[in-house]
């Protein structure tokens, strides 16, 4: 969520039971305003939090030009000192799932131990495995990634495609309307879409390739990942997902406040199937 | 010679075959509109301009008959929350009853916010009134705000509380009554069946183990539900233990409606009602903490039987509240308050065996029998065990401490969070504690959820000779066996009689 309304948005969130208290949101406040100076970010927001077993880390993003390409996200146990996190590539990521189990310990320069008799393939395998270790802060780097791949919300309209191939934020989106609000249609991934391409022509007719040029919620497999619900005595929409537990999207309609944050133990619920 | 200027006039003010709309009129109402509103960087959103004005001049021209605007949810459910905020004039003759009953929601807010778990402000101030509403109109005589267990539609909000003993009384009728209808309904069947027998199976369903008693155990507390504060609350029926049994095999979201059905694997008994409230109790079983000292046992007076468990504890009058830098540090600072449940679904064990052997009661065969087969009592740990006892599960520790405030050390709260159901808190500043539980109601099971499988089929009886069919001889074959056989006798009577002559020759 946007560091500019953060102090009113959390409690639009607090419906998923965490929140902030009031000396984190004192230094997020301030340390956020520092980390857009010196980064020259456009925009930051305040990714979300993810719980360890011994200490918390609190995520922030800062957004360029591009809204989907530049993002880059930064990490702290404070609020105030910020560290960057590696970006994600797709090598990382593989070897990051398959090494590390388990919930977060909390400290950054942690080692996951890989089990070698997972792999029976050949020595040289095992050793290139071997020499390249998985620490924390690369899991988190992943975890982060995926879940603004998987997982992330923004609803339909509230960003634009520019002619230059440009995400931004559209200045003339005024909120979904009522009835819009409690529809999953209304909603997109915030990430490259995958589904777009599979679509009818007569589908993609309906279009307008400004604002979808990204996946909608309802496509997501399995059917029921996402809870809509109307909360703060019905005047807020709130998406959570049953996927990543403990995303939490708000969107206030017929205005432009909208984001989402994240507040769990970065674990994936493979589970799901089975508790649908 | 015609003016060029008023050529390219005519042709704006041309009116548009269409839409009767002329672009000189078109521009200048969007012109018009950027000027009063002084539009920031207009050039950019031009096209939008124009097509909001386009909109709003529709709209205009629309007919007069309006349609009659549907309510809003959350209009509706406003009504309802405004029914929260009457206040009642005879508040004056349960005054102490009220005060004692209701928590001070106020000060939970802010503890639990300094702990990072919260409902935001305005939500929690209506769950306070809320429950005020369900003291008032069920008469407790104490109330607590147990949590918020999230679901795919709706979400629950529930509160624990201990009932009049009245309604204890109530409540056992009740469910006496329910079991008795279903046993007419036993009769009733076994009366048509006499007439005409059906042979009866030999199979007797392994014994069900008896619920516990309202104020003990599992059911020590009576739990309420709704889905938003102001909403009527609903009461959650009594846990049995078959219900805890099958609720630890299957794992489900709540979808927010009490007669949702459970579908799974084992199946389980009853519907979503009865699944929160198993929940419900497994998660106060393994959660609910206290700092240590503030519950004392009830100390009694006599005989004392090694077996029975001590389940009663009362607030120690002399607790002097722990330093909160040493709660954060050690675990053996917090204890359980709430008994464990067994492995058999209850927090008492109870013998299944005697009560199967009541009739046999008198031989003594039987007895012997009865002493060797009799099952181990399971044991669980005793009340106000520490916290720091609790068994490691998934190479991770079962609980982590923190402090809320890095900064200010001194006013910080120090919280418990349990890992082995994500959501359960607690917080303990000097001389307050409270739990509470804001999650999705699903415990920890490390990598992935492994569902029971249903049982193998059962066998058929291995075939053999004994039960093989063979097929009948018919008639013609019975006779040309007979004939065979009577050739057979024949010849060896032939044979026996060349025997004798062949003898007596010699």
């Amino acid at each position: 969520m946007d560091a500019n309304t953060l102090y009113c948005s959390l409690e639009l969130v607090a419906g998923s039971g965490h929140t902030l208290n009031s000396e984190q949101r004192a230094a997020l406040q301030t340390s956020l305003v520092i980390l857009r100076k010196n980064y020259k970010f456009k925009r930051v927001l305040f990714w979300g939090k993810i719980m360890g077993l011994k200490e918390d880390y609190f995520i922030a993003q800062g957004r360029g030009e591009d809204e989907l390409k530049d993002r880059t996200s930064l990490y702290s146990f404070n609020c105030i000192d910020w560290l960057q996190l590696p970006p994600a590539t797709d090598a990382l990521i593989n070897h990051v799932t398959t090494a590390a189990k388990g919930r977060f310990i909390g400290d950054p320069s942690f080692v996951y131990d890989h089990d070698p008799q997972q792999r029976p393939g050949t020595e040289k395998q095992a050793e290139e495995v071997m020499a390249a270790k998985v620490t924390e802060e690369m899991r988190l780097a992943v975890t982060v990634h995926l879940i603004d791949e998987e997982v992330s919300v923004v609803p339909r309209g509230a960003f634009v495609k520019r002619p230059h191939g440009l995400v931004q934020l559209n200045p003339s989106f005024s909120g979904l309307s009522e009835s819009e609000a409690i529809k999953l249609d209304n909603y997109l991934h915030f990430s490259e879409p995958k589904n777009l391409k599979k679509k009818s022509i007569l589908e993609l007719g309906e279009l307008n390739p400004a604002i979808d040029f990204l996946d909608v919620l309802s496509d997501d497999i399995p059917k029921g990942s996402w809870s809509l619900q109307l909360e703060c005595a019905g005047r807020v929409c709130v998406l959570r997902s049953l996927l990543w537990l403990g995303l939490t999207f708000y969107h206030v309609p017929m205005t432009q406040q909208h984001g989402y944050i994240y507040m769990g133990y970065g674990n994936k619920n493979l589970d799901l199937p089975f508790m649908l | 010679m015609e003016d060029p200027a008023a050529k390219v006039k005519a042709l704006l003010l041309k009116s548009s075959s269409e839409s009767q709309l002329s672009l000189y009129d078109h521009l200048v109402q969007v012109l018009m509109k950027v000027i009063d509103e002084e539009t920031h960087n207009a050039v950019d959103v031009f096209e939008d301009l124009s097509h909001h004005v386009k909109q709003c001049s529709l709209e205009e021209r629309q007919s007069v008959l309006k349609d009659f605007p549907q309510p809003t949810p959350a209009e509706l459910l406003a009504e309802q929350q405004r029914l929260l905020f009457v206040c009642t004039d005879d508040a004056d003759q349960e005054e102490d009853l009220v005060e004692m009953a209701l928590p001070n929601v106020s000060e939970l807010r802010f503890f639990l916010e300094q702990a990072g778990v919260g409902l935001g402000r305005e939500e929690m101030q209506r769950i306070c009134l809320a429950l005020k509403q369900l003291v008032d109109s069920e008469a407790l005589l104490c109330c607590r705000l147990w949590g918020k267990i999230l679901g795919t539609r709706s979400s629950y909000i529930v509160a624990e509380a201990e009932c009049r003993e009245g309604l204890e009384e109530e409540e056992q009728s009740a469910e006496s009554t329910l079991e008795q209808e279903e046993r007419h309904d036993d009769t009733k069947e076994k009366h048509v069946n006499e007439k005409d027998p059906l042979p009866q199976t030999n199979f007797k369903p392994p014994p069900v183990v008896p619920k516990e008693a309202i104020g003990t155990g599992a059911n020590k507390f009576v739990y309420y539900v709704c889905n938003e504060p102001g909403l009527p609350w609903a009461k959650l029926p009594l846990v049995s233990p078959a219900q805890i049994t099958a609720a630890r095999h299957i794992r489900k979201f709540f979808t927010g409606r009490l007669d949702t059905p459970i579908v799974s694997y084992p199946p389980f008994p009853g519907n979503e009602t009865n699944y929160l409230r198993a929940q419900i109790a497994r998660i106060s079983a393994g959660t609910q903490a206290s700092p240590q000292g503030f519950y004392q046992m009830v100390e009694e007076e006599g005989d004392e039987e090694d077996e029975v468990l001590r389940d009663s504890y009362e607030v120690n009058p002399d607790f002097e509240g722990i330093p909160t830098a040493e709660m954060s540090e050690s675990l053996s600072t917090w204890v359980h308050h709430v008994q464990h449940i067994l492995q058999q679904g209850r927090c008492t064990w109870v013998n299944l065996a005697t009560k199967a052997g009541d009739d046999s009661n008198e031989e003594e065969g039987d007895e012997r029998e009865e002493a060797e087969n009799e099952p181990e009592p399971e044991v669980g740990p005793s009340l106000l065990t520490p916290v720091s006892q609790d068994a490691e599960m998934f190479n991770s520790p079962p609980w982590s401490t923190k402090l809320s405030s890095r900064l200010t050390p001194q006013h910080a709260v120090a919280v418990l969070h349990s890992n082995l159901w994500p959501g359960a808190v607690t917080y303990a500043c000097g001389k307050k504690f409270d739990n509470i539980y804001m999650g999705w109601g699903l415990k920890y099971v490390g990598e992935g959820h492994s569902p029971a499988l249903p049982p193998l089929p059962q066998k058929e009886f291995p075939s053999g000779p004994e039960i093989s069919e063979a097929v009948d001889p018919s008639v013609e074959e019975e006779q040309a066996l007979e004939e065979a056989l009577e050739e057979q006798e024949a010849a060896q009577e032939a044979t026996e009689e060349s025997d004798e002559d062949q003898e007596e020759d010699d």
